[in-house]
């Protein structure tokens, strides 16, 4: 069984590559490239994949999977400049893939029992665009 | 592996009528959509990609270049267009979201290595609304 649930964060990034040129950036990623930065409501979609407790009748409590989620992501992303103030955002590009995979990163070791396991981590960036990221098991690929 | 998914939308009319069945056949078979003078959807179509990270971008898709993929292919010659008596196919084909999400995977398909010459990344599959509670999906395997 697959529980999913949402959050929210604002937080404004620019994408820029330092190795890149000014005109290198701009021509990869357009006006994400904007060295003043911009900023996204962006919303997150976390889903644990495990079988229900047999007492509890629940994968996981939905009120502990909000307070982590709370904890891990929503209280260092929300209102921040990414690039300057979430790392490793200092030193790798916040793209919606690479903020998927921090996310993954972030959760797994806090959700991950004999249980359940973290399944996927969605991020929209807009409601236009989004990325799903399953981790790196051979079977995603 | 990343899985990105991008959101398009284009407005466009048609009419559900088989040439291989009778008048009365088709009115049962297709209800309000066979009216003969055709109505209108706004489409929402989604297009997911998958690839690994460009180390140097930080990304699994130039979203640009899709966009301008996927405006050129479908956008352009879909939107506010009589899909019956505008896009070819649909002369000889039935317009149903689901010929359409073939007719849409298909033409990305044929297109993709002019605009993604790499090996990554690949199309995955297509999405499409045609109204917020009809959505038909078509993986990109599914068809040639």
């Amino acid at each position: 069984m697959v529980i999913t649930r949402k959050v929210e964060f604002s937080a404004s990034h620019v994408c820029r590559n330092p190795q890149f040129s000014d005109e290198e950036n701009q021509r990869l990623f357009g006006p994400a490239a904007n060295p003043h930065g911009h900023g996204h409501n962006y919303v997150v979609e976390v889903s644990l994949r495990g079988d229900p407790d047999p007492v509890t009748g629940m994968v996981l409590d939905l009120k502990e999977l909000k307070e982590i989620l709370t904890r891990e992501i929503v209280d260092p992303y929300d209102h921040r400049f990414l690039n300057y103030e979430v790392p490793p955002f200092d030193r790798v590009v916040p793209t919606t893939e690479n903020i998927a995979r921090d996310i993954w990163q972030r959760l797994e070791p806090r959700l991950n029992d004999e249980r359940r396991q973290l399944h996927a981590v969605r991020v929209y960036e807009t409601p236009d665009l989004y990325v799903d990221y399953f981790g790196e098991h051979p079977c995603s690929t | 592996m990343f899985h990105v998914t991008r959101r398009y939308e284009f407005a466009a009319s048609h009419r559900l009528h088989s040439v291989e069945l009778s008048e009365e056949r088709n009115r049962e078979l297709y209800g309000k959509c066979n009216n003969p003078y055709g109505h209108g959807h706004n489409y929402v179509i989604e297009v997911s990609v998958r690839g690994p990270l460009d180390d140097a971008t930080g990304r699994a898709v130039d979203t640009a270049r899709l966009d301008e993929l996927v405006r050129g292919q479908v956008i352009v010659p879909f939107d506010h267009r009589n899909l019956n008596a505008e896009v070819a196919v649909f002369s000889r084909t039935v317009p149903t979201s689901e010929n359409l999400g073939y007719e849409i995977c298909r033409r990305l398909k044929q297109h993709w290595k002019q605009a993604f010459p790499g090996e990554w990344p690949k199309l995955e599959r297509i999405r499409i609304g045609e109204t917020p509670r009809n959505i038909f999906e078509v993986g990109a395997d599914e068809i040639e």
